[in-house]
């Protein structure tokens, strides 16, 4: 499902070069729940980045569903957002004037998706709140409003789905029922990365990938899942 | 994203923010409407000034003594021009329907106990058929009643009513400058015009006015008319000549006496006209230009307020033309509105000042027109910019954008 070899990012601060990713290979299986896990500084951020084609690699391959990303052009990456990855996170980004199924219709209006209404209501219904569809993203709970993100994430029948920080602004018993839910949704085959800098949440995934100064120092399974 | 998506999204934008909308479209509105007020104004103008200017026939050729160095300045002798060379004209030139002499002086008049000061005009026999007079009551006076200098007149029907008050005033004598006149006739009223009422004159035979009552010999100018209206240059070629040779006029020597074309200034009262539209409309222009500027201040402003909302819109998969559009479409949007209203408000400022004094407006379609594509333009030239930065952003950034 992804593949990734040695897949590198090297920022220019003036003449400086400053390498944020130094060249990391994995595999991320079809189904798989993955935590990354790392200090500040480590490159997760702009792995996420790269993983969601927000940006392209200084060098490296990174093929998501058997297409090389780093060949395409800004349209075809904005096409391959709106279609193969679904994004959620920290703090929330719902778009503020509009309702949360209007929130959850955008990305199947950006792809021209027929039925658009009735499918962002089985997303919103899906994540549990059918009832709040016209409710606008201030008059949500902060749980609330990251089960609508959720919804717009998984609207599109993305191939993964990236997690920043996901539970990061939520008070823990909230951050539990997040973390349920994404729980859920692996087990109905979907697939999840998440960044977190958190023990408890990372172990609630089925595996965790350490990052240190651009490079993964550890890459194991989650045996109590 | 389909185009009517980001409508209703630009829609609900300039909805949530109904002040600011209005304020930046205010520009619009303003210019729109000085736009579309001050052609009208323009235009009504150049046509009542083309109209009143008609009334006095179009085919007719004026010929006066001096010369003319300018619109407003003459120079030269007064008293070059005579009842001979009218009769000259009249013989010698083809191709006319009429010519009539004139002389014209303001005198009092009197009748009973009334006076009134008003033009007293004298006149050939054809005056009246050649200045789109119409005889009311009576009629006007013949030519053996001008060769004999008979002391009668035709009143106009300002004179008419200042004298006699609406009694009949046939056969009755009025006195001018003291002298009395037997009236013969009354004209219909012509309407009067801002600098000159026509009705508020007599007219009296052209001989009678230069002996009896201003005591002089010339005459004051020379109407000529014109058979067919693409006859006048000819006609003003052939009077220019015979007039030199009668007057001995050396080759290059200037003329003591100038033509004037009445259709000439009909055409140069109308482009007088429409410079001053043109002038009106330039400067409603550049309004509509400042309006414009504001639109993209204003679009700036709003894009980098919502780059948080543009890096979200590109992370779940919108196109750099779909941003680019989507601020496209409120740009236009507030301009369309802005030319919207600002149409309404023009045609009320117009009809207002036709309104208020006696001066007509006229609205054309294509100032409207005119308006609203420039006023929908506007909003694609000056949103572009604003757009394009939006469109540019790179998502990361903009996510990360507090």
């Amino acid at each position: 499902m992804i593949e990734v070899e040695r897949l590198s990012k090297i920022y220019h601060m003036g003449v400086q070069q400053v390498p944020a990713l130094a060249g990391v290979d994995f595999r991320i299986e079809q189904g798989e729940f993955v935590a990354i896990m790392g200090p500040s500084g480590s490159g997760k951020s702009t792995l996420m980045n790269l993983l969601g084609c927000l940006d392209l690699p200084t060098s490296g391959i990174y093929r998501l569903e058997n297409l090389n990303i780093q060949n395409l052009n800004a349209n075809q990456l904005a096409e391959v957002r709106n279609q193969r990855i679904g994004f959620v996170f920290q703090s929330f980004n719902l778009l503020p004037r509009a309702t949360a199924l209007e929130n959850i219709e955008l990305p199947l209006l950006y792809g021209r998706v027929p039925n658009s209404r009735e499918i962002s209501l089985q997303a919103l219904d899906r994540v549990g709140l059918a009832h709040r569809a016209k409710h606008k993203p201030t008059e949500l709970s902060g749980g609330e409003r990251q089960r609508v993100a959720i919804a717009r994430a998984l609207v599109n029948r993305p191939a993964i789905i990236l997690a920043d920080e996901p539970t990061g602004n939520l008070d823990s018993a909230t951050g539990k029922e997040i973390m349920n839910l994404f729980q859920e949704l692996n087990r109905e085959t979907v697939t999840l990365i998440l960044v977190t800098h958190e023990q408890e949440v990372a172990n609630l995934t089925r595996r965790i990938i350490q990052m240190k100064d651009g490079k993964i120092i550890a890459d194991k399974r989650v045996e109590a899942c | 994203m389909l185009i009517w998506d980001l409508f209703k999204m630009a829609l609900r934008s300039l909805v949530t923010h109904k002040l600011r909308s209005f304020l930046t479209a205010l520009g619009i509105i303003i210019g729109v409407a000085s736009v579309i007020s001050m052609i009208s104004i323009g235009e009504g103008a150049r046509r009542q000034t083309l109209n009143t200017i008609s009334k006095f026939g179009t085919n007719i050729i004026t010929i006066k003594p001096g010369q003319k160095k300018s619109r407003h300045v003459t120079t030269g002798k007064v008293d070059t021009l005579t009842l001979e060379d009218a009769e000259f004209i009249e013989k010698n030139v083809s191709l006319i329907t009429g010519v009539a002499a004139q002389v014209y002086r303001s005198a009092q008049l009197k009748f009973e106990n009334k006076n009134t000061n008003s033009t007293v005009r004298g006149t050939g026999a054809s005056y009246a058929r050649l200045a789109n007079f119409e005889i009311d009551r009576g009629r006007y006076f013949n030519k053996d009643e001008i060769r004999s200098s008979k002391r009668i007149c035709v009143i106009g029907s300002t004179v008419l009513k200042n004298l006699f008050e609406g009694r009949n005033p046939m056969g009755k004598t009025i006195k001018v400058d003291g002298k009395n006149f037997l009236v013969i006739g009354t004209m219909v009223p012509k309407g009067a015009l801002s600098w000159f009422d026509p009705d508020d004159q007599i007219f009296i035979p052209v001989t009678t006015a230069q002996k009896r009552v201003f005591g002089m010999n010339h005459v004051q100018s020379i109407d000529v008319q014109a058979g067919q209206i693409d006859d006048l240059e000819t006609i003003k070629e052939e009077v220019s000549q015979i007039l030199r040779q009668k007057h001995n006029i050396a080759d290059g020597k200037e003329d003591d006496f100038y033509v004037q074309n009445s259709s000439q200034w009909l055409n140069s009262w109308g482009d007088a006209a429409k410079t001053f539209t043109y002038l009106l409309g330039g400067i409603a222009a550049i309004s509509l230009m400042v309006g414009g500027i504001g639109i993209m201040n204003i679009m700036l402003v709003s894009v980098t307020e919502r780059t948080r909302e543009i890096g979200i819109r590109k992370a779940i998969g919108a196109k750099k033309k779909e941003i680019l559009e989507q601020f496209l479409i409120e740009s236009v949007l507030i301009s369309f509105l802005g030319g919207g209203i600002g149409i309404l408000l023009g045609i009320g400022i117009s009809r207002v000042v036709s309104g208020m004094g006696d001066w007509e407006t006229v609205v054309s379609t294509q100032s409207i027109l005119l308006a609203f594509g420039f006023s929908v333009a506007i909003g694609i030239f000056f949103g572009f910019y604003p757009a394009n930065k939006a469109a540019n952003l790179n998502p990361i950034d903009a996510l990360r954008y507090e």
